[in-house]
C-alpha cells in the first residue's frame, strides 16, 4: 500500500480526496490548537533562551578579553614608558657626569677670572693728581693785598706763575702716563671677560638641556601616571600607537622579506655546488633549503646581536646576562655574522662563475655549435655588486630584529582587537537568531490559525451569538425588575 | 592557556605524522632518464645531423642527477655495445656541465664515423633502453626513437616480446616517410599505429614529434 493509495480516499477523484484530507487536517489542527500553540511558543522560547544564553556567554568572554587586552596594553605601555624614562634619566646622568662634574673646576676658573678682573679694575681706578703742597702758600701770597707800583710783588707772582705752569705741565704728563697705564689694564681685562662669558654660556647650555629633558620627563611621567591609573585616554593612546606600530613594522618586515628573497636567489644556485643539485627534501631542492637555512641563521644571529646590544628585548635571558658575558656574546655573534657574510660574498662570486660556465655550455650545445660568446668587459661590475650584496645583506637583515619586536608586541593588541570584533559580531548574530526564533514562533502561531480560519470563524460566530443572547436575556430581566 | 597551545601543537604534529604515514605510495625520484635510439640503417643515416641537434637540446635540458644515453639501432640492438655514450650527471652543476661537453664530443665523433647497418632492430633497442633506465633508477623515463620506425629484423631474431613500459614515455622523432609510404600512406599510418599499440599495451605513453623546431614537447610536463 503506497502513500498514493492512502491519499486517494475517493479513488476516481484526487481533488475530492484532497479536500477530504484538508478538511480532516483542519479539524485535527483545530482540535489540537491550544496544545500546538503552546508547543510552538515553548519551542521558540527555548531556542530564544538558548541563543540568548550563548550570546551572554560570548559577551562575558568578550568583556573578559577586553579587560585582558586592556591589561596587556597598559602593561606594555607601562614597560615602554618605563624604558623611555629610564633612557632619559640615563641621558641626564650622562649630561650631569659630563658637564656638571667639571663644575668645581669651572667655579674655580670663574673665581680666578673674576679676581683677575677685579685686580685689573682696581689698578685702572682714575686717581686725580695730588695738588702740590705749596698751593696753600700760593693762596696765602695771593691773599696779600697788592700795593700799586710794587715790583717785588709782581716779580714774586711772576715766579710763582712760572713755577705753577711748570708744575702743571709735569702733572699733566704724569696724568697722561697713568691714564695710558690704566687703559692698558682695562684692555687686559677683555679676554677675562670673554672667558667668563664663554663659561657662563656653556653653563647656560647645559642647564637648558637639563631643563628640556626635565620637561620631557615631566610629560612622560604624566603619561606614566595615566597608564598606572588605567585611564581611557591612556588606553586610547596606547591602542592607536600599537595599530600604527603594527602596520609600520609589518611594512618594514615586508621590505626585509624582499631583501631576504634577493639574498636567497644570490646563494641558492651556488649552494648546489656544495650540497648537490639533485637531492630533494620534502619536495624542495636541498640546495634551496640550505640557502634558506643560512639566511634564517643569519637572521637569528642578528636577533641575538640586537638582544645583546640591548636594542631589542625579545629574549629576557640575554638581556639579563651580566655585562661581561653580554659583550662576549656581542663579539661571538658578530664574528659568526661576519663569517657568514664572507661566505655569502664567496657564494655570490661562485654564482657568477657558474652562470658563465652554464652560458658557455649552452652556447656550445646551441645551434651556433660553440661559437664563443662575446665577453663583456664590464661584467666585473655585476660580479662586484653581487659580492657586495652578498656581504652587506646579512648585516642589513640584522636590523629586522627591531621591526620584528614591534610587530610581535603590537600584534598582540591587534589580534585582541580583532578577536573582540569577532566576538561582538558573534554575539550580535546569536542575539539576532534568538530574536528571530521568537518572532518565527509567533508567526507560526498565526500561520497555524490561518490554516484553520474556517472553524475559528464559526467558533467566533457562535460565541458572538451566545454573547448577544446572554446580553439580551440580562437586559430583559433588568427591564422586568425595574417594572 | 599554555597547556592549550601545547595540546594544539601536539595534535598538529600527530596529524602531520599520521598523514605522512597514510601516504604509502613509493616516492618517485625527481630525476629524469633519457635513452635515445638512433636509427643507422642505410636510408636514415643522412638524418643523423638532425639527431645531433636533438641530443644537444636534451643535454641543455638535463641537470644534476639525470641520466642520458644514446644508442645506435642496428642489426641487434639489445646490447650494451650499441650504446654510443651514456652519462649520469654529477650533483655539482659545474661537473655536470663538463660531462655535457664530453658527451657532445663523443656524439660528434660518432656522427662523423657512423656506418649504415643492414637491419633495424628497434624493439631490441627499446628493451636495452628499459634495462638501462631501470638500472639508472631515474624517476621520469623517456625513450626517444629517432627513426622512420620501419623495423627490419635479421632472420632468427625474435622480438615479439611484450614491452614493460609502465611510467615510461616513448617519443618517436622525425618519423620520415618512405618512398613506399608515398605510394600508399596507409603503410605509414599503420606503422605509427602499430607502434602506438605496442607501447600503450606495455603501459607506456606514446608521442610523435616530427617538427624538429618543437623539441620542447619531448619532456611535456616533466
Amino acid at each position: 500500500m503506497s502513500l498514493n493509495d492512502v491519499f486517494m480516499i475517493v479513488p476516481s477523484s484526487p481533488a475530492l480526496s484532497g479536500v477530504i484530507w484538508f478538511t480532516l487536517l483542519v479539524i485535527v489542527l483545530y482540535m489540537a490548537r491550544n496544545h500546538a500553540h503552546r508547543g510552538i511558543l515553548t519551542l521558540s522560547e527555548a531556542i530564544h533562551n538558548s541563543f540568548r544564553l550563548s550570546a551572554r556567554s560570548v559577551r562575558l568572554l568578550r568583556d573578559l578579553l577586553i579587560k585582558r587586552n586592556r591589561d596587556v596594553l597598559l602593561a606594555q605601555g607601562r614597560e615602554a614608558t618605563e624604558r623611555i624614562i629610564e633612557r632619559e634619566f640615563e641621558r641626564i646622568d650622562a649630561t650631569v657626569r659630563k658637564d656638571l662634574s667639571d663644575y668645581p673646576a669651572l667655579h674655580r676658573h670663574l673665581n680666578e677670572e673674576i679676581t683677575a678682573i677685579d685686580e685689573n679694575f682696581a689698578g685702572s681706578t682714575d686717581v686725580p693728581p695730588t695738588p702740590p703742597a705749596w698751593v696753600k702758600a700760593v693762596e696765602a701770597v695771593a691773599k696779600i693785598p697788592a700795593s700799586k707800583g710794587d715790583p717785588t710783588v709782581g716779580n714774586i707772582l711772576e715766579d710763582i706763575h712760572q713755577s705753577l705752569v711748570k708744575s702743571s705741565t709735569r702733572a699733566l704728563e704724569e696724568y697722561r702716563k697713568a691714564s695710558t697705564k690704566r687703559h692698558q689694564l682695562l684692555q687686559k681685562m677683555m679676554p677675562h671677560w670673554r672667558n667668563v662669558l664663554k663659561a657662563l654660556q656653556q653653563v647656560d647650555k647645559t642647564v637648558n638641556s637639563l631643563l628640556s629633558r626635565s620637561v620631557m620627563i615631566d610629560r612622560l611621567m604624566h603619561d606614566y601616571e595615566d597608564i598606572l591609573k588605567g585611564t581611557d585616554k591612556a588606553q586610547r593612546m596606547l591602542s592607536s600607537s600599537s595599530m600604527t606600530q603594527f602596520f609600520i613594522s609589518g611594512f618594514v618586515l615586508l621590505i626585509a622579506v624582499g631583501g631576504a628573497f634577493i639574498n636567497f636567489n644570490l646563494i641558492a644556485r651556488p649552494m648546489s655546488e656544495m650540497v648537490g643539485g639533485s637531492a630533494m627534501m620534502m619536495g624542495f631542492k636541498t640546495s634551496s633549503i640550505a640557502a634558506l637555512v643560512i639566511i634564517l641563521v643569519e637572521i637569528s644571529l642578528g636577533l641575538f646581536l640586537m638582544e645583546s646590544l640591548r636594542i631589542t628585548r625579545l629574549f629576557p635571558v640575554i638581556g639579563a646576562l651580566n655585562d661581561k658575558m653580554r659583550i662576549k656574546m656581542i663579539w661571538i655573534t658578530f664574528i659568526f655574522l661576519f663569517a657568514l657574510a664572507s661566505v655569502e660574498a664567496g657564494l655570490a662570486y661562485m654564482r657568477e662563475i657558474l652562470m658563465e660556465d652554464n652560458q658557455a655550455t649552452l652556447a656550445l650545445l646551441s645551434d651556433t655549435g660553440g661559437v664563443e660568446v662575446a665577453k663583456n668587459s664590464a661584467l666585473w661590475i655585476t660580479t662586484a655588486a653581487q659580492m657586495g650584496l652578498g656581504f652587506v645583506l646579512p648585516f642589513a637583515l640584522t636590523f629586522v630584529a627591531i621591526p620584528l619586536e614591534s610587530f610581535i608586541h603590537s600584534m598582540r593588541t591587534v589580534l585582541g582587537v580583532v578577536a573582540v570584533a569577532f566576538l561582538r559580531a558573534l554575539e550580535w548574530l546569536l542575539r539576532l537568531i534568538g530574536n528571530l526564533s521568537r518572532s518565527f514562533g509567533k508567526i507560526f502561531v498565526h500561520v497555524y490559525d490561518f490554516l484553520i480560519f474556517l472553524p475559528l470563524g464559526i467558533e467566533k460566530l457562535i460565541h458572538n451569538k451566545e454573547g448577544g443572547k446572554k446580553t439580551a436575556d440580562s437586559s430583559s430581566s433588568n427591564v422586568g425588575g425595574v417594572a | 592557556m599554555r597547556t592549550g597551545y601545547k595540546s594544539l601543537f601536539a595534535v598538529l604534529l600527530f596529524t602531520a605524522f599520521f598523514l605522512q604515514g597514510c601516504n604509502n605510495e613509493p616516492e618517485v625520484p625527481n630525476t629524469r632518464g633519457v635513452y635515445m635510439l638512433l636509427d643507422t640503417s642505410g636510408t636514415y643515416t643522412k638524418e643523423l645531423k638532425q639527431a645531433q641537434r636533438v641530443i644537444n637540446y636534451i643535454l641543455s635540458q638535463l641537470g644534476p642527477g639525470d641520466s642520458f644515453a644514446v644508442a645506435r639501432v642496428d642489426t641487434g640492438s639489445f646490447s650494451e655495445k650499441d650504446i654510443v655514450a651514456k652519462v649520469t650527471f654529477q650533483d655539482r652543476p659545474s661537473m655536470a656541465n663538463q660531462q655535457k661537453r664530453v658527451f657532445r664530443e663523443k656524439i660528434d665523433k660518432f656522427i662523423k664515423t657512423v656506418k649504415g647497418s643492414a637491419y633495424t632492430d628497434i624493439t631490441g633497442g627499446i628493451l636495452q633502453g628499459i634495462e638501462f633506465l631501470n638500472e639508472a633508477g631515474t624517476g621520469h623515463n623517456t625513450i626517444l626513437i629517432f627513426s622512420d620506425l620501419k623495423e627490419e629484423l635479421r632472420k632468427g631474431y625474435k622480438r615479439d616480446i611484450p614491452l614493460s613500459l609502465n611510467r615510461y614515455t616513448v617519443v618517436a622523432l622525425n618519423v620520415t616517410k618512405l618512398r613506399s609510404d608515398n605510394v600508399d600512406p596507409r603503410e605509414y599510418l599503420d606503422r605509427l599505429e602499430n607502434w602506438r599499440l605496442k607501447v600503450e599495451s606495455g603501459g607506456g605513453n606514446w608521442r610523435v614529434i616530427n617538427d624538429m623546431t618543437r623539441l620542447e614537447k619531448i619532456f611535456g610536463n616533466q
